[in-house]
């Protein structure tokens, strides 16, 4: 398939981008691993749920509803279920690889002359004992899980962890029905008033939350944190499963308070540190990043031709933020495919709105960040790399070998080498060894079949032997054009 | 009230599938690991090193750590596979190619 752009991602960022684009006559195709689109943050119940008020387990519903309605309103090609394993560039263009329904199992290709990254995140959990029994989920896949499913795991819950995806999560549970034993954030809140000023943007959106979290009776631990997650066996089917956490307040240094130790007893923890921006495609086509996130200009252009960036992938601001930059990389994109150069005053209104966003977004950075001592609850039995069962005692090992990066660190230990590529352990790996947590430079953006790799090999050998062909051809025929010259010069004997 | 009456979802008819064996009612849409979690069923698989349990943790195809085995096929991610009508889930051992 050949188009103008193609969009990875139909989150805020991506449908946004769509959308700007195409009214300008952009032809776009539109991908997404999920069966919908509407990224994490505008995840849709599924359709055969048959959902009548999908708007109660959501916010800012007027935005999505304008999304929605505009996508199937325009020429945007959509292509759900298609997850993208890399973007090749290759002479006149980019090639997006993607392997198409649940299964996966074989490979499409997509050729476009610009392609916009609209990846954005995925959350960070730092480890702590207990954090791998059933039960614990991650706060995002909480909210995943009762957005998508409309299901909650279990009768009580405790959230935990740091930053501002704790507080939707702990409504949204309430709201639907879970009683929530405690929201248990580690950023004290003297630290969330000093940054105040800066979160202004935010803070209406807080308040919102703060006043559901009241009405749902939820109660706010600031400056504590999950000590270690309890589990029985029995408790639920097929082993071990979450009973309970231990919680304790934090001291200004990030220690626990001795004595504040206390038991809540629950059978789900919803637990995140944080969000990441996903960047390996961008990676692997040698975009440049700055610090976790992709680098991009005032048009939310890469340094790579031909590829965009915007939303989480530039730097984690939330949704108002990727629709803002979404909208400006749409503009900028249907300009220069056309040759022209945009004029940023038609998206001055999206401008203030990212400028506004950014700056909010760096004060939330600095106010929850994670507890300073959090590595010293990190036990030696603690696994860290939940795929292959590396304990924080092997990857400490690795360091007192003179491991002194994260790279070696995994050779040593495995942390890291499993199916989730990194991506559960790596905050965690370099926040225990105190190595710098690098970009990963992940070949494929997932784990993709190597049947479909040696297809896709066969497929640029046959095409290299096409052109090999084509040459040799080519001068076949020159050469037989040159005898016949040669022929006709020497003249008849 | 529960997340399905909250959202106001009139879902069709419940289907069957099993775990392990057992009838496990599913609602149609609901991935694998949701209608495991609506029938009270936090794990599905045991790891390959120490044999502990786990199921879902991120919840949106990142972690890997819901693997399961549908249909004799193991290794699909419980999170991201729709549960289909007479669907055969088993509890994925090890790396679920044992056997």
């Amino acid at each position: 398939m050949r188009t103008d752009l193609v969009v990875i991602g139909a989150g805020p960022a991506g449908l946004a981008a769509a959308l700007a684009a195409s009214a300008r006559g952009v032809r776009v195709v539109l991908v997404d691993a999920a069966p919908e689109p509407g990224g994490q943050f505008y995840r849709q119940p599924a359709p055969a749920l048959r959902a009548r008020r999908p708007q109660a387990l959501h916010h800012r519903w007027r935005a999505w509803t304008r999304l929605r309605d505009g996508l199937a309103a325009s020429t945007v090609r959509v292509l759900t279920e298609h997850h993208v394993w890399c973007v090749e560039r290759e002479s006149g263009g980019l090639t997006v690889h993607a392997l198409p329904g649940p299964e996966q199992e074989r490979s499409v290709e997509v050729r476009a002359t610009a392609v916009l990254l609209a990846t954005g995140g995925y959350e960070t959990v730092l480890p702590f004992p207990g954090w791998t029994l059933p039960g614990v989920v991650t706060a995002g896949g909480a909210q995943a899980m009762l957005k998508g499913g409309l299901v909650v795991p279990g009768g009580t819950a405790v959230v935990a962890g740091t930053g501002p995806l704790l507080l939707p999560v702990a409504t949204a549970l309430a709201a639907a029905g879970v009683p929530v034993a405690a929201l248990v954030e580690s950023t004290g809140p003297r630290r969330l008033l000093r940054h105040a000023g800066a979160l202004a943007g935010k803070l209406p959106e807080g308040a919102g939350y703060a006043a559901r979290l009241l009405r749902h009776r939820v109660p706010f631990l600031a400056r504590h944190t999950v000590v270690r997650a309890h589990g029985a066996s029995g408790a639920g089917s097929g082993g071990d499963r979450l009973t309970g956490v231990t919680v304790a307040a934090l001291d200004e240094h990030g220690s626990v308070r001795p004595g504040t130790e206390r038991r809540l007893p629950c059978d789900t923890l919803a637990v995140g540190h944080g969000i990441l921006p996903h960047t390996d495609l961008a990676e692997g086509l040698g975009c440049r990043l700055g610090g976790h996130a992709v680098a991009v200009d005032a048009e939310q252009r890469t340094d790579v031709p031909g590829v965009w960036a915007a939303g989480e992938s530039t730097g984690v601001g939330g949704a108002a933020h990727a629709l803002a930059e979404g909208h400006i990389a749409g503009r900028s994109i249907a300009a220069r495919l056309r040759g022209t150069a945009p004029d940023p005053g038609e998206w001055a209104p999206a401008g203030r709105v990212r400028a506004r966003m950014r700056g909010a977004a760096a004060a939330l950075d600095s106010a929850y960040a994670p507890p300073a001592r959090w590595t010293d609850r990190v036990t030696d039995d603690t696994v860290i790399c939940r795929c292959e069962e590396v304990t924080a005692g092997a990857v400490r090992e690795a360091v007192s070998l003179g491991a002194g990066d994260t790279r070696t660190v995994k050779l040593l230990s495995r942390a890291g080498m499993g199916w989730c590529q990194g991506r559960m352990c790596g905050p965690a790996v370099a926040g225990l060894t105190g190595c710098a947590s690098a970009p990963s430079g992940r070949l494929l953006a997932r784990p993709v079949p190597l049947g479909v790799l040696a297809d896709a090999h066969r497929e640029h050998e046959e095409h290299r032997d096409r052109e090999v062909h084509r040459e040799h051809e080519k001068h076949r025929e020159k050469e037989e054009h040159r005898a016949y010259e040669d022929r006709t010069e020497e003249g008849p004997s | 009230m529960n997340p399905l009456e909250r959202a106001g979802a009139r879902p069709g008819p419940a289907f069957e599938v099993t775990f392990d064996g057992r009838p496990v009612e599913a609602l149609p849409g609901r991935t694998v690991a949701a209608v495991l979690w609506a029938a009270g069923i936090t794990s599905w698989r045991t790891t390959r090193g120490g044999g502990r349990p786990r199921g879902v943790f991120c919840g949106i195809g990142v972690c890997f750590d819901c693997l399961v085995t549908v249909n004799d096929r193991p290794g699909q991610r419980a999170c991201l596979v729709p549960a289909r009508p007479g669907d055969v889930i088993r509890t994925e051992e090890g790396t679920g190619r044992a056997h």
